[in-house]
């Protein structure tokens, strides 16, 4: 572990920190169900990568499987609120 | 030189990061805004991932991240293209800018 990949891993951390925080605005604030669920993809999206940066900042590989697990849920759940949403009447 | 490269595609990975919810928050409609979240999100991915298989060589660690790979570049694009299907048959008004006028326009 060098001195500049332990910057970059820093800068990572920082970054990957302030995209929670403005994927967050959006969830809150969106105005229909689907705003929503398109921040709460990126999020999912969002932890994978900051389990990424995790095993390579630590060395404890046991995390990769909770980041397959997590790309498996995000994809299942985005689709059945995509069912929900095309099952649901026209008034929201 | 491995390291070097980890490193840059860290950089890579976290401009696109930033760049996807910067485009979900900004843009002003769901098309727009999954359009942003879904391809800088998978391509920023994409570059948080492979330094893990740059810098731990072990056979296990590249299985599982071109594994992880090859899932969010499947599962992706699907979603979405769900997501927009049922807010068209919905009928979700799509944006139009305010300034251009779309009536007189002959292509």
């Amino acid at each position: 572990m060098t001195d500049f990949l332990a910057t970059c891993v820093a800068v990572a951390y920082a970054g990957l920190l302030l995209s929670f925080a403005i994927s967050l605005v959006r969830l809150i604030k969106g105005p229909t169900l689907a705003d929503r669920v398109v921040a709460l993809d990126l999020i999912a999206f969002l932890t994978i990568g900051f389990i990424a940066v995790y095993t390579l900042d630590s060395g404890k590989k046991a995390f990769l499987d909770v980041a397959i697990t997590l790309a498996l849920v995000a994809f299942l759940s985005t689709i059945a609120f995509a069912r929900f949403i095309a099952k649901s009447d026209k008034e929201e | 030189m491995g390291e070097i490269f980890a490193g840059i595609f860290l950089l890579l990975g976290t401009f696109f990061a930033v760049v996807a919810s910067l485009g979900i928050l900004r843009l002003p409609d769901l098309f727009i805004r999954m359009h942003a979240a879904t391809k800088a999100g998978t391509v920023g991915l994409a570059f948080l991932l492979l330094p893990v298989a740059i810098m731990l060589q072990e056979i296990a660690v590249i299985s599982k991240v071109l594994g992880t790979l090859f899932f969010i570049l499947i599962t992706a694009p699907v979603a979405a293209h769900l997501l927009g299907q049922a807010m068209v048959r919905k009928g979700y008004k799509i944006w139009r800018s305010p300034s251009a006028n779309h009536a007189n326009k002959k292509p």
